[in-house]
């Protein structure tokens, strides 16, 4: 194992992200602080609890997993997008690394980004609603779980990726509207019978509704399916990761 | 290293490269059958037209392309199965300016030395910045430096790891002479210490100056690889121009059994031979020339330059 190597990937990562501190730390925190004020302060005032959470507790694990997936995915692919763009992958490709030694070293430092977002969120969340964590081990488990395996996914959409615009659709396309879709906002329950059936095969409502449960105790969907989805997806990340270094594809012709 | 190995490459060669061809999917075959040994410890120029598959050959004993057949060793290490040694080993600078515009010189120096799996060491990356005149720089970002200042800071980051084997792929191009000239004494200094360097370039005066030994690369083919004096020997052809008193219309009759050419306003005479051939017909032609009556103010003589070697090598001539 090439620990060096993980080190100086890791660094060079970690560097970037405090580079620009205000894009990508401070600007997601202030827009998720817009949602607390606008769904949980001002309208959630006048809804009604769901399960007996109020509603601006109720989407506290959504919003913080809404901005967690974008991030995870824009960290990762653009984290290693960058090096392909200008050129200075060809440094990677001539070093003797492996792939695992690549991926632990962007996907973890885009994880630990994501995490770290994660948890000020969580934090900046006290300023406008009381919430409580029933499973705090669980709500850790589920935050890195979930960072881990969308820094995976966004690298490999880095890795597709061959200008800035594919770099954006997976995120702006997918991710956006299957967050918004995934219970992020609402329980389940409250959707028509048919739509209840239908949204299940959104991952998404598998993240937030696992999440959830570990806050508040309950959710739409069992919380050990939850965690099997979650870490299916993550199996599958792993396996095209692997498949592309295997092969090169996109990598080296 | 491996029995195999050790039967299939010379002693003393560095990198071995076996049957190696590199075909696109597109059908350009990039390389054809390449055989290539480097010795250790020379410097070793690769010229060739601009495709011609000096860097596609690079980039696959690098690792940054993969090849389509044949074998490359380094050291004794297969560039696949044991890519971690053999990487290792490599510096790498390439053609491009691809560098990290908002990085450090000093941090992405030291991500390179981390990257090749080598323990910090600030003492030799600040010799290596000192010597290529970056210290001064080292807290500056990158995009914030000179062209020429860009490729030092490629060439830092190649040797962060104390390479033993550094490609420099056409380290001079667009580079200005005092930052040449730094970088040849660099490139001997490293030779010194026992680093085998591979060059490509397209100043051919360059490889003349520096190299040990000389390969030229055509259409994905290694067309010829010699030692730089042999080449220089085998191949040069000298000529003598000998400037006329008066102007002659036509090589004269009695002229015939040397191969002479006359200028067009007939001034000039040039009479091109071998170095390589004992009796250079000189003093003979001379002798004749008197005999004749014809009177010259000047002579001299020139060697072909390794470049006339190669542009007639290229266009297969030779």
């Amino acid at each position: 194992m090439n620990i060096h190597a993980i080190r100086a990937i890791y660094r060079f990562e970690m560097a970037r992200t405090f580079r620009t501190l205000m894009q990508s730390i401070a600007s997601p925190v202030l827009s998720t602080s817009l949602y607390f004020v606008v769904f949980g302060a001002a309208i959630g005032s006048r809804m009604g609890a769901i399960g007996g959470v109020s509603y601006g507790a109720f989407i506290i694990p959504g919003l913080i997993m809404l901005s967690l997936l974008n991030e995870s995915i824009s960290n990762a692919s653009f984290g290693i997008y960058m090096p392909k763009w200008a050129g200075t992958i060809y440094e990677l490709l001539s070093a003797p690394v492996s792939y695992v030694e690549v991926v632990i070293g962007y996907v973890g430092a885009a994880a630990t980004k994501s995490v770290i977002l994660g948890l000020l969120i969580l934090l900046t969340a006290r300023f406008f609603v009381a919430y409580e964590i029933q499973h705090p081990f669980w709500m850790l488990a589920f935050l890195i779980l979930t960072a881990v395996t969308f820094s995976l996914f966004g690298f490999i959409i880095g890795l597709w990726a061959d200008d800035f615009q594919k770099l954006q659709v997976v995120p702006l396309m997918v991710i956006t509207p299957l967050t918004f879709l995934g219970g992020s906002f609402y329980s389940i329950s409250m959707l028509p019978p048919v739509w209840q059936k239908i949204t299940l095969f959104n991952p998404v409502v598998y993240l937030v509704n696992g999440f959830r449960w570990s806050f508040y105790g309950q959710a739409d969907v069992n919380v050990l399916v939850s965690a099997g989805a979650t870490i299916g997806f993550l199996l599958i990340c792993l396996g095209v990761v692997w498949w592309i270094f295997r092969t090169g594809w996109k990598l080296k012709s | 290293m491996s029995p195999l190995d050790a039967t299939t490459s010379a002693p003393d060669a560095i990198v071995s490269v076996r049957g190696l061809s590199k075909h696109y999917k597109s059908g350009l075959r990039a390389l054809n059958n390449v055989d290539l040994e480097i010795r250790r410890g020379e410097i070793f120029a690769l010229l060739g037209p601009n495709g011609a598959g000096k860097t596609t050959l690079i980039s696959i004993i690098c690792g940054i392309v993969n090849g389509s057949e044949g074998s490359v060793h380094v050291d004794g290490h297969d560039i696949v199965r044991d890519y971690r040694a053999a990487r290792g080993l490599i510096g790498l600078v390439p053609q491009e300016l691809s560098t990290d515009a908002f990085e450090t010189v000093w941090a992405t120096v030291k991500f390179s030395r981390g990257l090749f799996g080598k323990a910090p060491n600030p003492v030799h990356l600040e010799r290596i910045l000192r010597d290529l005149s970056l210290w001064e720089k080292k807290d500056s970002k990158i995009m914030a430096l000179s062209g020429g200042m860009k490729r030092r800071v490629l060439i830092a980051k190649a040797l962060a790891h104390e390479p033993r084997v550094l490609f420099l792929d056409e380290p001079t191009a667009g580079v200005d002479v005092e930052l040449r000239h730094d970088m040849w004494e660099m490139v001997r200094r490293l030779r010194e210490s026992g680093v085998t360097i591979i060059l490509t370039t397209h100043y051919i005066e360059e490889a003349e100056q520096m190299a040990d030994r000389i390969g030229v690369i055509n259409r994905g083919e290694i067309v010829l690889v010699e030692e730089k004096n042999t080449l220089m020997q085998k191949l040069g052809k000298k000529q003598l121009t000998l400037s006329l008193q008066s102007p002659l219309e036509s090589v004269p009759e009695g002229l015939r059994e040397w191969p002479l050419e006359l200028s067009g306003d007939g001034q000039c005479l040039t009479y091109t031979f071998d170095t390589q051939g004992n009796d250079t017909g000189i003093a003979m032609l001379l002798r004749k020339l008197g005999e004749l009556g014809i009177d010259f103010k000047d002579l001299h003589s020139s060697e072909s330059s390794l470049e006339d070697i190669f542009v007639s090598l290229v266009r297969g001539g030779v």
